[in-house]
Order: structure tokens, then C-alpha cells, then sequence
């Protein structure tokens, strides 16, 4: 899956000068920035700052104006989105994007699209080899619904469950694409607190098996309770990174979410979660 | 023209297309319309053609009224087949995906041939000129009075649209429900009257385009298919939405097929318009003059 | 579970088995098993468009093309070079493959309304051809005496031993349709069709998904139109028209496009509606054809079949507890 040059202790993902423009809106400017393996990575920054943008760009939904994107030692910037899969990254979508009259199970399914075979002929005929993936199918798909604990709704249409479930579903079926990387666009976006909790403690797992995280969310105590690092995004560029506590305290950071108003005093939202 | 040169005879093909596409082009600024407003491609756009033909001949012939009053009432009474499709079919439409949209214009299609069919048979029909008087010979080229009848009536129309579109209200309005029917319901647009004018007067002007070109090639129950598909090809080719370039990209078509009919075969000319039709869809969807990033925007 | 998905389907083998049986011995319902070959044939065609419409979400106003593709493809094949029609069969499904694939590439690019035009006006450039090219074809007066098709070095004539044929066809069809939907394959043409941008995030190659199963509609179309020429043993390009494609899309629609046995029953119903009961007053034919259209597409959009499992199943959450 990756190429020959890459070692492991490598960043997963090089962003180099990533430049977007829509028209004559600059989304990004020049995104220079690496992401190492396994660790939580958030991207914050107000609304507008272009975070779900470089999103798309890393994932091959848009495709940078400029610039280059490496994913695992390989060039992606131009690379459609599903052969980026192939190579091990998965995503969730801001505004849910499942399957909806599929039910909880088949989702998760398609999945295991990637990492299986078994073409139109072989379908078609339920040769014996096409019957064994099938089943392996099933099988891993469970297993990840079990994961997030989703077992009991499998049979359910996906279109049914409670939006909080839905977004939990979506990360299941980014993970049945055993991804080396994990791209998680505002999962917290409509959950309640106690929901939030879980998302949390799951990514939390997710992090344990190995998977490199880059979450994008406004739900700032989510934010700082499991990122390892954070990337934050002001006009499509990057204003400040670091470890959670750095960013908490950087006054550029504070200013930018805040605008002129604010004064010391009054305590930054930003640390109690608000944002 | 036999004795024609071969000058001549380009000059006729060329006037000879030059007529036919700007019926093509008539046809697509009908689809631009209803496009435009509700982003639906009208599949029954071509039977307007082919009623507008046929009521014309049965005001005249049945009803005897003069020809430019069979002309008018034809266009009325084509107009009044656009109201029903938008108020009784469209409207009711349950689900409004693409694809059911895409069924439900083309069954409206088929009950406008079956009942063309039912009522005028499956005979031809003739229309006499607007204006009688031979044919004109200008430099060896037999001009026919109704040629310039079409082209007239198409010169007309493509200048009453554009003032229409760019300086009425009701032009404004319309194009604001395209752009984003939301925002134009609240800004106190009436949305749905917007719609219901934009498929009368789109029937009304794929009417007139029959009425002109019945004189000149007759008229029978099954030519809207083709009509229609050749005019969404200068639809596309000039940029969906666009009238000008719908104006442009007819009389292309118009000129590619009359040549193709002069000095390739007859039999192929119907062909060309598609062939082109299908190349403008594979490798310039946006059409000749519209630009890739606006296509992008739209939702085909 | 499995008794209850299994007996419906027994009851229909049954029941289509038995058929020419039971019809046969009425004078007045005699020939409806020459009218089930016609439906059969039309089934191949419409099992492979629902396959596009319904699951993948695309439609084709081209079907008749490659219905004509086949149909001449044996026609020419086996009346002019004279070869066995068993051999004739596949290779004008080939070629309908691969204009198919050569169409498909560049036109599934497309959406909607751009892609019922582009293959609207292909399916019309095909008959144009078939019309025009009067050396190989005939034009548009067609060709006559096809040779008919022998099973094992038996010549198949009767009606009865035609039905046999035909639905067999349409059993494998079936068959292989139903596995190919409920495979890794399938799952990923509904996931196109429903979220085509999380299909692709997760990894299916969209555009080669919608590729192939527009080719595997146009190699059934191609087969049923093999069918056809030997059954009538003449042909005309009118039975390979732009009405025609329309006809396939309202066979589909109306059983209901995301079912098989929608496809089924909507062609039989059509069929006997077309061939048989409307033939008391052929002129209003294409009339209540959109009629139909209309009505169904306004009325009940998920076609016929769909539309009465909602109605018996919750007719049976009502009578029953929930099992579940």
C-alpha cells in the first residue's frame, strides 16, 4: 500500500503550499503542514476559516488549485476519491452522507467495498470465492458495528436512526475501509453532551488501534480533551499550532475567535468550551 | 437549380438551414425558459412545435380563420396546453426528483403525440405562406417569402426575450426563481406564478416555431420528438439558459444539417444535429459560450 | 423466514410452468402464450434497466437501440453469412457491449436530464442507421425470412416450446440479476445511487460501477433482441424506435423500479395491455400509453409492485404483533 521510500516514523500526511480558489474567493492559501502517525490531529478556526475545504482537498473531493498533498509518501492532490481510499483514508461527512434505505448493516458494508474483489461476473455466478468474501464481509461489518456499539440497530434502515446514531454509523463505515488515516468533518455537529461524551471515548479507541485522527469540530471541550495536536485556520490559512494547552493560551488564537471585544478579563470562551 | 452554380447552391443550402435553425433555435429558447426558472428540462417541448403546426392548420382550414388569426390562436391554444402541463401535471408531481420529472414530461409528451394523432391522423398537413407571392430569385437562389417569414418572427422573439428578461420586473422575477427560489419567495416573488408563465409562454413560443416552419416543411402528429431533441441541441451547444447563445448554436445546427443533406446524404441529416447534440454533452456540457465554473453550479 | 420468501417464488415458477397448459385449451386465451414469449423477450430488457434505473439510479432512453443492436446483429449474421444463430447471439451482444461501453463512458459522466438526452439521441442516431444503411439492413422496409433457432438439433417452432426458451432466458436473467444485487457489487450501485459522493469516499470507482451495469443492461437488451428476430424471422427498424425505448422505461416504472419482479410484472402487464387489450382500438394505443405514464409516475412514483407491498405489509403490522 505505501510506497517504498516511506518509513513509518514518517508524517502520514504532508500538506506543501496547498492553495484553493473558488473563482475569485481564496479559500486556502498556501497550507504548509505535517500531520505524524497516530496521533489525534484537530483543525479549529472560526467559520469560514476553510477547514472543511482542506478537508475535501486532502480526502479528493476538490482537487487544490496549487500545491502538493502527500498521503502515505504518495502525491493525492489530483487522485480521485476513491483510489485515495484505496490507499488507506476514509471520512465522515459534515452534513450526514449514509446510505439511508440501506439498513445500519449494509452500510457499513459498503465499507468493506475497498479492501474486497469480487467483481460483476463473479457476483452474478455466487462463485464459491465470491460467497467466502461475502461472508468475511458480514463478518467484519458486525464486528465494527459491535465497535461502536451499534450491533442491536443493524437491521434498522439507516435512514431511521436518531441523528446522533447516524454520525456514529458514518464513522463505522469509514472504518470498515480499514483506513491508515481518518478524516472527521464536525462529528459532534447536533449531539448532546452525553453523546459527545461517547464520541469522544470512541475516537479515544480509534487513536488505541493505531488509526491517525484529523478531526475538524467547534465543539471546543471535545477539542481539547482528545487532540494530541491542533492546527488552527484563520482566512485559509494556518494561524497557530500546537498541543492543546499551547493554544488555549496563544493570544493570536484568542483574538481571532473573539474579534476586538474581548478583553482578558472576561475569561476566553475558548477554555470553557463554548466555542 | 440545375443550372445553378455551385455558388448558387451553397447559397440556397445555406438559406435553407439558416430557416430550419431558427426553428431549432426557437425550440431551445424554449427549454432555456422553463430551465431557467425551474431548472426542469421540458421533455414535451418538441410536441409544442408539432401543435402549434397542426392547431394552425385546423383554425385555418376547419375554422377559416385568416392565417396570421390561425396563427395567433394557434399559439394561444398551445399556450393553454403549456398552463395545464405545469398546473394539473407538474404541480402534482409527488416526488420531484430528477428522474421522475424526466418520466413524467416525457408521458406528458406521449399523450400530446397520441392525442395529436387521434385528432389530425397521421397524414401530413400543409399551411399555406403567411404571404403569398412566388418565390424571390436573388442571385440564383430561390428565396421563399416564408423564409423570412421564420426568420422574422424568430428576430422578434429573441429580441422581446432579451428586453423581457432585462428590463421587465416580471423578466427579473423569473430569473431571480432560478437562482434561488427561496430567497425570491422572500423578497415577495410569487414563485409558483413565475413558474406557471414560464411554461405558457415556452409553449407559446415553441408554438409560434411550428406555425412559421408548418408552410414550408408541413407538419404531422410525430415530429416533435426529433424537433425537440434538435432543439435541446442548440440548448446545450449554446449554454443552457442562454438565449443568444441558443440563437447561435440553432443556426449552427441548422447550417450543419442542411449542408450535410446537400453534399452528404439526405438520408444522414437528421443524424448530424444529434451526433453534434451527443459531442456538445460528452466534451463541452457547458455549451460554446458558457463557462466551465458556471456549469458547475448547475444542477443538471 | 426463508419458507416465506421462498413459497411466493415457488408459487411463480409454478404458476409460469403450468402457464401455456392452462391457457391452452381456451380457444379465446389460447395465443396468450405467444403474448408471454413477446413479454419474456421484453422482460430481458427491462430486468437490465431496472437494474440501471431503479438500483444505480441512471436512466437510459436507449434501450431499443441495443434491443436493434442484437436483433440485426443476428439477423445479418445468420441470414446473410449464415451462421448458427447460437453463435450469432453472442457476438451481437459484443458489439452491443461495446458500443455500450464506448457510449457509457462519456454519457454516465452526465446527469439527469443531460443523460436522458445523450442517450435519447443515441438511441435515435442507432435507428437513423438502421433506417439508412439499406445494403445490410434493408432500410426501412426491414428484412425477411430469418432462419429460426434449434435446441440440440431440434427446431424450435411451437409457441409452447418457444415460451420455454424465452422465460429460461429470463429465469437466468433473474437469477443472475438478484446475485449481482445482493453481492458487494450490488450494495455499491444503491450506495450510488443514494449518496453518490459518500460512495465514492468510501472507495467505489463510481463512474466504472455505472459503466458496467449500463453494459450488462445493453448485452440482456442485445440477447432479447436476438430472441426477437428469431421468434418473428423478420424485422423493420419500427420496432426499434424511439417509442420503444420509452415503452422499456414505463415497463420498469410502472411494476416499480427498485424491484425485479417490478420489472417482471410491469412488462407483462404492459405487453398484454400493448398486444392484446388495447388492439380494440389501436389508434388511442399510444394515448393510454402515457396515460399510464402519467398517472403512475403522478399517482404512485414507486411503481405498482412496491406501492402493494407497502399496502400488504402494513396491513400485516396492523393484524400482527411485531416479531421483531
Amino acid at each position: 500500500m505505501t510506497s517504498p521510500r516511506f518509513s513509518s516514523s514518517d508524517p502520514i500526511l504532508i500538506l506543501q503550499d496547498v492553495h484553493m480558489q473558488f473563482g475569485g474567493v481564496t479559500a486556502l492559501k498556501g497550507i504548509r503542514y505535517q500531520v505524524p502517525r497516530g496521533i489525534v490531529q484537530s483543525i479549529i478556526g472560526p467559520n469560514g476559516a476553510g477547514k472543511t475545504t482542506l478537508l475535501n482537498c486532502i480526502s479528493g473531493v476538490l482537487h487544490p488549485t496549487e500545491g502538493r498533498i502527500s498521503f502515505l509518501g504518495r502525491r493525492v492532490e489530483r487522485e480521485p476519491p476513491h483510489r485515495i481510499a484505496a490507499l488507506g483514508m476514509s471520512r465522515t461527512f459534515q452534513h450526514v452522507a449514509l446510505f439511508p434505505q440501506m439498513s445500519v448493516l449494509e452500510n457499513v458494508m459498503v465499507g468493506r467495498h475497498v479492501r474486497t474483489r469480487s467483481g460483476f461476473w463473479a457476483a452474478g455466478l455466487r462463485t464459491r470465492s465470491m460467497r467466502r468474501e461475502e461472508a468475511a464481509i458480514g463478518r467484519d461489518a458486525r464486528a465494527w458495528l459491535d465497535f461502536v456499539g451499534l450491533a442491536d440497530a443493524a437491521h434498522l434502515p439507516a435512514g431511521a436512526l436518531p441523528l446522533g446514531k447516524q454520525k456514529i454509523l458514518e464513522i463505522a463505515r469509514a472504518l470498515a475501509t480499514d483506513p491508515a488515516l481518518l478524516l472527521l468533518d464536525e462529528p459532534a455537529g447536533g449531539l448532546n453532551t452525553r453523546e459527545t461524551e461517547e464520541l469522544g471515548e470512541l475516537i479515544g479507541r480509534i487513536k488505541e488501534r493505531g488509526t491517525t485522527v484529523i478531526l475538524v469540530e467547534h465543539d471546543m471541550n471535545l477539542v481539547m480533551t482528545i487532540s494530541d495536536r491542533i492546527l488552527v485556520l484563520y482566512y485559509g490559512q494556518p494561524l497557530a499550532s500546537g498541543v492543546p494547552d499551547e493554544i488555549k493560551e496563544n493570544p493570536e488564537v484568542i483574538q481571532a475567535y473573539l474579534g476586538d471585544e474581548w478583553t482578558p478579563d472576561e475569561g476566553a470562551p475558548i477554555m470553557n468550551g463554548q466555542l | 437549380m440545375e443550372s445553378a452554380g455551385f455558388g448558387a447552391a451553397w447559397l440556397q443550402y445555406a438559406l435553407g438551414g439558416i430557416t430550419i435553425g431558427a426553428i431549432y433555435a426557437l425550440v431551445a429558447i424554449g427549454y432555456n425558459i422553463i430551465y431557467n426558472v425551474t431548472e426542469i428540462i421540458n421533455f414535451a417541448q418538441g410536441e409544442f412545435v408539432m401543435l402549434g403546426g397542426l392547431f394552425a392548420v385546423f383554425f385555418y382550414e376547419a375554422c377559416g380563420l385568416p392565417i396570421l388569426a390561425a396563427f395567433l390562436a394557434a399559439v394561444a391554444a398551445v399556450a393553454l396546453t403549456g398552463l395545464v402541463l405545469e398546473r394539473y401535471v407538474i404541480r402534482n408531481a409527488r416526488q420531484a426528483t430528477v428522474l421522475s420529472m424526466i418520466i413524467i414530461t416525457i408521458a406528458f409528451s406521449i399523450l400530446l403525440k397520441g392525442g395529436a394523432m387521434l385528432a389530425w391522423g397521421k397524414d401530413p398537413y400543409r399551411l399555406p405562406p403567411f404571404t403569398g407571392g412566388g418565390s424571390i430569385l436573388w442571385n440564383g437562389v430561390a428565396v421563399q417569402p416564408q423564409a423570412l417569414w421564420v426568420l422574422g418572427v424568430s428576430g422578434i422573439i429573441v429580441v422581446c426575450l432579451t428586453l423581457f428578461f432585462r428590463r421587465s420586473v416580471y423578466g427579473k422575477a423569473m430569473l431571480a426563481c432560478a437562482d434561488n427560489p427561496a430567497a425570491a419567495r422572500l423578497v415577495g416573488i410569487p414563485v409558483r406564478t413565475m413558474i406557471f408563465l414560464s411554461f405558457m409562454l415556452s409553449a407559446a413560443i415553441g408554438a409560434a416555431a411550428g406555425v412559421s416552419i408548418t408552410p414550408i416543411t408541413l407538419m404531422e402528429y410525430d415530429r416533435g420528438a426529433l424537433l425537440g431533441l434538435k432543439g435541446f441541441g442548440a440548448a446545450v451547444l449554446g449554454g443552457l439558459g442562454q438565449f443568444f447563445g441558443a440563437l447561435v448554436a440553432g443556426l449552427l445546427l441548422g447550417l450543419a444539417e442542411s449542408f450535410c443533406a446537400g453534399y452528404v446524404s439526405s438520408g444522414y441529416k437528421d443524424a448530424v444535429a444529434l451526433v453534434l447534440l451527443l459531442l456538445a454533452l460528452f466534451f463541452k456540457p457547458e455549451g460554446l459560450f458558457g463557462s466551465k465554473e458556471a456549469a458547475g453550479l448547475k444542477r443538471f | 423466514m426463508n419458507l416465506r420468501k421462498f413459497a411466493p417464488v415457488a408459487a411463480f415458477v409454478a404458476f409460469m410452468a403450468a402457464f401455456p397448459w392452462m391457457v391452452a385449451p381456451f380457444d379465446a386465451i389460447s395465443h396468450y402464450t405467444d403474448v408471454m414469449v413477446f413479454a419474456g423477450i421484453f422482460c430481458l430488457v427491462t430486468i437490465g434497466l431496472s437494474l440501471l434505473m431503479g438500483f444505480a439510479g441512471q436512466i437510459s432512453l436507449a434501450q431499443a437501440a441495443f434491443f436493434g443492436i442484437g436483433a440485426y446483429a443476428s439477423a445479418i449474421l445468420t441470414g446473410r453469412f449464415g451462421w448458427n444463430p447460437w453463435a450469432a447471439m453472442p457476438a451481437g451482444a459484443a458489439a452491443a457491449a461495446a458500443v455500450a461501453w464506448i457510449v457509457g463512458v462519456p454519457a454516465l459522466r452526465l446527469k439527469g436530464h443531460y443523460l436522458a438526452m445523450a442517450t435519447l439521441g443515441f438511441g435515435v442516431i442507432v435507428h437513423i442507421v438502421l433506417n439508412e444503411e439499406v445494403e445490410w439492413t434493408g432500410g426501412p422496409s426491414g428484412m425477411v425470412d430469418i432462419p429460426g433457432l434449434s435446441v440440440a438439433g431440434v427446431r424450435v417452432l411451437s409457441e409452447t416450446a418457444w415460451y420455454y426458451l424465452v422465460w429460461t432466458f429470463v429465469a437466468a436473467a433473474l437469477i443472475f440479476s438478484y446475485h449481482v444485487l445482493h453481492s458487494r457489487v450490488g450494495r455499491a450501485l444503491r450506495a450510488i445511487h443514494e449518496a453518490e459522493k459518500a460512495a465514492e469516499a468510501m472507495g467505489v470507482p463510481v463512474a466504472s460501477y455505472k459503466v458496467q451495469v449500463f453494459v450488462y443492461s445493453a448485452v440482456l437488451a442485445s440477447l432479447a433482441g436476438s430472441l426477437y428476430t428469431h421468434y418473428v424471422t423478420f424485422l423493420t427498424p419500427s420496432s426499434f424506435d424511439l417509442m420503444w425505448s420509452v415503452r422499456f422505461v414505463l415497463m420498469v416504472v410502472v411494476g416499480g423500479m427498485q424491484s425485479l419482479w417490478g420489472a417482471v410484472l410491469g412488462t407483462v402487464f404492459l405487453t398484454f395491455v400493448g398486444n392484446e387489450w388495447l388492439h380494440v382500438f389501436a389508434d388511442f394505443e399510444v394515448l393510454v400509453y402515457g396515460g399510464i405514464l402519467l398517472a403512475v409516475a403522478l399517482l404512485v412514483p414507486q411503481g405498482l409492485v412496491v406501492w402493494m407491498q407497502e399496502k400488504l405489509s402494513r396491513r400485516r403490522e396492523t393484524l400482527l404483533p411485531r416479531s421483531e
